[in-house]
């Protein structure tokens, strides 16, 4: 079986060219040769999973036409799984087995797809390189001397290499975009509270937003379809209609007006990068959109405002984690605070112990107004920029990083560097707005994302402009050599 | 260094994680880096502008006082570290 798309695979399954228990024998196959080389996966489940596919197998024969029934896919460790470990790349939950399904893994599930796999990801989702998991680097398919990028770095590695034709993960910072970017594939941060987040395990709940990767914005559109949705459960979840995405596809672009944010094309951008894009750009002009520069004035202050905004956010929402109803605990602790202390400066890494402690900080007395408030200000100023921006396009392009895919190590001694590698990616989670990151060519054989950013809700428009874009193209077809 | 080694250590006890001595040193510059580059937000002019708490403007959903959920206890307890009767169980606090 060579590497059809999702899409591909849903005719395949439905034409009777194979059975789902065929397809999801032939992923854990792959699966089980590549995870020594990528490190992609926290979990496997091979039987959970082949006793799914043979009943999504029985489904279709009753006549089930549920739109992804018997397709194979993972599932980032950060989505809870019911009666499988969750671990979120931590030794705080190296144990950790929810007695529930978070609401994507039960819409997907409902929509019939097979789970195989829990993807490895950074610590908690903080991370821009997958090097920061309790269970090791992910390596990136295209070179493994290099990131696959982060915090969703397995799911990206997987889709990557060919393992499942989809995964879902969630984006705080970038963590969708970046890796999609790194590892050559589609990936799309949906608007905040259009997938539910009941489930997910917490990082920053003002940013933190699920989606999916896959090989090609049709696939996105497919998976989304089904992850999507109003949920009571999720405070912030959006009580609007999930628009057949798929069946918009194929609108022609022509007249749509396409901004190019100048703070995004400036210094730091490496030139093949910056020729890759410009054609990028070229191609919309020959589809017939137009092309203008817009300002975002506030840019150069998302980084920081972010990072005390997510970093904020961690430190309160990783208090939960006590020894006490559930995740890691100490042994024999000598009193409450050292039961508390000990099991938390056990359970958590590095990373995660800096971001909680730099948060408590910006949340203390007599700091609070001159960082995590500043920061919630300066937070309005960039959403203002995007706003004012979408006066006059439709849809913003850009850059999804200003460097391809760096070396393991490379940045993992120095977190502001690490942070300023999300520098084109941050803006857009302030403002709550969905973007997504698409391959648009190589450089020393690493792939090139460029990412398209749109309103809020007009996930439908970045599907179609992504989708105008492959089918002119075949920057997404291109796979890793070893793994193809 | 924009804070100090006492700073760390309180910011460590608020944030109940346990910090070797050996280790503190290597968190204060860690911080100090991370503060320092946070630092120019200082220099954005905020006068007027209302601090944004949330991308989308959000009303909090109320719905009917009625049980919504059932009562799974006995499937939360069996993933805790340690429980009794129905009871979680930390060491004493009260002699």
């Amino acid at each position: 079986m060579s590497d059809p798309s999702l899409i591909e695979l849903v005719a395949g399954l439905a034409a009777g060219h194979y059975s789902s228990e065929e397809l999801v024998g032939d992923r854990l196959q792959r699966i089980e040769r590549a995870q020594p080389q990528l490190n992609t996966f926290t979990s496997v489940m091979p039987e959970r999973a082949l006793d799914a596919a043979r009943a999504a197998d029985q489904a279709r024969a009753k006549g089930s036409r549920s739109p992804l029934l018997g397709l194979p896919i993972a599932h980032k460790d950060i989505f809870c799984t019911r009666d499988v470990r969750t671990s979120c790349g931590s030794r705080m939950l190296e144990a950790f087995v929810p007695p529930y399904d978070a609401a994507v893994v039960e819409r997907l599930t409902a929509a019939g797809a097979v789970t195989l796999a829990k993807t490895n990801m950074d610590e908690f989702a903080m991370g821009s390189s997958n090097e920061n998991s309790y269970f090791g680097d992910v390596k990136n398919p295209w070179d493994v001397t290099r990131v696959p990028g982060g915090s969703s770095g397995g799911s990206a590695a997987a889709v990557a290499a060919g393992l499942v034709p989809a995964a879902t993960g969630t984006d705080t910072g970038g963590s969708i975009r970046q890796p999609a970017a790194f590892c050559g594939i589609s990936g799309i941060k949906p608007t905040y509270g259009r997938v539910s987040r009941w489930g997910m395990v917490a990082f920053a709940s003002s940013l933190d937003q699920g989606g999916v990767f896959a090989r090609s914005a049709a696939d996105c559109a497919l998976m989304l379809e089904s992850m999507a949705g109003f949920d009571r459960r999720d405070s912030t979840s959006v009580d609007r209609p999930v628009p057949r995405y798929g069946e918009a596809l194929e609108r022609p672009l022509k007249g749509l007006r396409i901004g190019l944010p100048r703070p995004y094309f400036g210094e730091g951008v490496n030139d093949v990068i910056r020729a890759r894009i410009d054609s990028a750009v070229a191609l919309y002009r020959d589809l017939g959109c137009t092309i203008q520069e817009v300002d975002l004035p506030h840019s150069e202050l998302a980084v920081a405002a972010y990072y005390v905004v997510a970093l904020a956010e961690c430190s309160s929402n990783l208090s939960r984690f006590d020894g006490v109803r559930y995740g890691h605990r100490c042994k024999n602790p000598a009193s409450l605070e050292d039961l508390y202390e000990r099991s938390r400066s056990e359970g958590f890494g590095d990373e995660v112990v800096r971001r909680i402690l730099v948060g408590t900080y910006a949340l203390s007395a007599g700091y609070y107004d001159a960082y995590y408030l500043q920061a919630q200000k300066v937070r309005r100023l960039i959403a203002g920029d995007f706003e004012q921006a979408f006066e006059e396009v439709d849809l913003l392009l850009s850059p999804t990083t200003p460097t391809t895919a760096f070396s393991l190590g490379e940045k993992s001694q120095d977190p502001v560097s690490m942070y300023l590698s999300d520098v084109f990616t941050v803006a857009v989670s302030l403002a709550g707005l969905p973007a997504m990151s698409i391959p648009v060519g190589l450089d020393a054989g690493l792939p090139i994302g460029m990412q398209l950013i749109a309103p809020h809700f007009a996930e439908t428009r970045l599907l179609n402009a992504a989708h105008a874009f492959q089918l002119a193209s075949d920057w997404h077809l291109q796979r890793p050599e070893a793994f193809s | 260094m924009s804070i100090s080694r006492e700073q760390v250590i309180n910011i460590a006890s608020l944030a109940r994680i346990a910090i070797e001595k050996v280790d503190i040193g290597s968190y204060q510059g860690a911080m100090s880096d991370i503060l320092d580059f946070v630092g120019h937000l200082d220099a954005a002019d905020t006068t007027d502008i209302e601090p944004m708490a949330h991308p989308l403007d959000l009303v909090q959903r109320l719905r009917e006082d009625v049980v919504g959920e059932e009562n799974r206890r006995d499937d939360f307890q069996a993933i805790a570290p340690e429980t009794e009767q129905g009871l979680y169980l930390v060491p004493r606090v009260i002699e």
